[in-house]
């Protein structure tokens, strides 16, 4: 008797992740590029994020026919973006094969207050997150893989940086905790007591965490990857660049051999200009997506 | 004290080590090449097959790693790894390592909402493996020196040629080290032989 969807079957499709790149596609020619660079999974998109940021509006699931496009392209996993809280993109995914669906902060939400129960579908979620409080909710709606929320489409870092320092170092603070000091914490910070318990005694997240949102250098894709994430999506970074075979080829091997920095130094070599970025105080708090959802 | 490395260049590395170390051998991460030389026994990790091989090439591993299987040493592909290992690979001219006489099928059980899990009967190890499939491959044909270890639905997912051993499925992703601790058997057998 076989059994699908099961919770390990969905969470070890993201270990098998690890260590990888996931990089933003938006046709085929630019996820057979990707898979050539070494990626692990590609994500299809209409538009990057640093593009759905400029041309403003409602961000949806893209049009099927680019998603279908790419996952006829390339033989690595494919992933794709719904709306927060949108059950029926979320269903149409699932419905078209996507391997991975990423319910997300770039789009424009759908529900302002509840997130989707992922646990309900066979096709694995992929969620972000700022804080412990907020990957442990996602887990405990059923999300199989986070990753940082940062602030996408901005090629700037900082905000990856915090949230996956912050996630850390709420986890070593549950580590050190009493037992009976669990359940106010779980109160405070808004998670699953029972979900909390786990993570106190495994000193870990019970999915992989990834970094996203304002990678723009293979040098910061190492930060992510020295700073404990498990592995970088590459959203405007790669296609936004000059030169996006050699850029993406980059980001790989500086996340395989993040400590390795002179190799790093090597990569960096002749990259062309990076994305431009954004400061981080220039932005509108209306223009900040990671704070679309909780 | 036996020594076994798990090739770690993307990939369930982790669980691979956690699984090695429950079954009484020694872990190591392998990312150089030199490191082959500690190791009496290495494990292909699951992962993107495309992605590893990508990255074999780019840090000298293919030859390193059919020296390393050519000296005698085991070899254990799982997933990712078993695709390494074929001398076939459908609908691709080119297979990689070459170390298995097999033709293998890449995602052929489907994409991910095909994955399962399912309970096996495995040669030499169990009766009764929970078995965790992800967009697993199957082995289509194998030559004559190669021994089936398990099949589901008729297609083979375990298989068994000299000291080279893979599975289409994930051993390291449950709590049952029953198959790691059949293949650090087979490590610390050839230990035995390639000392004397």
């Amino acid at each position: 008797m076989a059994n699908t969807g099961t919770e390990r079957v969905k969470r070890g499709m993201a270990e098998m992740q690890k260590g990888g790149v996931i990089m933003d596609v938006v046709n085929a020619e630019q996820a057979k590029i990707a898979e050539q660079a070494g990626a692990v999974a590609v994500m299809a998109l209409e538009r990057v994020p640093s593009d759905i940021r400029a041309a403003g509006g409602v961000a949806r699931m893209a049009e099927p026919r680019i998603t279908e496009e790419v996952m006829n392209a390339v033989s690595i996993p494919v992933m794709a973006k719904a709306r927060i809280g949108h059950i029926v993109e979320a269903r149409v995914l699932e419905a078209m094969g996507v391997d991975y669906i990423d319910e997300s902060e770039v789009l424009t939400p759908a529900d302002e207050v509840y997130h989707l129960k992922k646990s309900d579908f066979t096709v694995p979620f992929v969620c972000g997150c700022r804080n412990l409080g907020e990957a442990a909710r996602r887990i405990g709606e059923g999300a199989s893989m986070l990753r940082t929320k940062g602030e996408p489409g901005t090629g700037n870092i900082v905000e990856a940086v915090r949230h996956m320092r912050q996630v850390q170092s709420e986890i070593r603070q549950l580590s050190a905790m009493s037992e009976d000091e669990v359940m106010t914490f779980a109160k405070n910070i808004g998670a699953p007591y029972e979900l909390l318990l786990q993570i106190r005694l495994d000193g870990r997240l019970p999915v992989v965490n990834f970094a996203a949102g304002g990678v723009a250098t293979p040098a910061d894709a190492a930060l992510m990857m020295e700073l404990g994430a498990d592995g970088v999506f590459v959203g405007s970074g790669i296609f936004k660049s000059e030169n996006p075979g050699k850029f993406a080829k980059a980001i790989v091997e500086a996340t395989t051999h993040y400590t390795d920095y002179k190799l790093i130094g090597e990569l960096s070599k002749g990259l062309g200009t990076a994305m431009k970025g954004i400061e981080m105080s220039t932005l509108e708090p209306s223009d900040r997506m990671q704070d679309r959802s909780e | 004290m036996t020594t076994i490395g798990v090739l770690a260049l993307q990939g369930a590395v982790r669980e691979h080590i956690r699984s090695i170390e429950a079954s009484g051998a020694k872990a190591v991460e392998i990312k150089r090449t030199e490191q082959l030389d500690e190791i009496d026994g290495l494990i292909l990790p699951g992962g993107e097959s495309t992605t590893m091989r990508r990255l074999i090439d780019s840090y000298g591993f293919f030859t390193a790693l059919q020296e390393f299987g050519i000296q005698g040493k085991p070899i254990f592909g799982t997933c990712a790894g078993l695709i390494l290992l074929a001398s076939a690979i459908e609908g691709q001219d080119q297979a990689h390592l070459e170390l298995i006489d097999m033709k293998v099928a890449r995602n052929a059980f489907g994409r991910q909402v095909a994955s399962f899990e399912a309970e096996l009967k495995i040669e030499h190890v169990a009766a009764d493996f929970n078995a965790v499939f992800i967009r697993a491959p199957y082995v289509l044909e194998v030559g004559p020196d190669v021994e089936v270890l398990a099949t589901y639905q008729d297609k083979i997912v375990a298989a068994k040629q000299g000291h080279y051993i893979c599975t289409a499925f994930h051993p390291e992703l449950t709590d049952d080290n029953r198959f790691i601790e059949y293949f650090v058997a087979i490590v610390e057998e050839s230990k035995k032989t390639l000392a004397s």
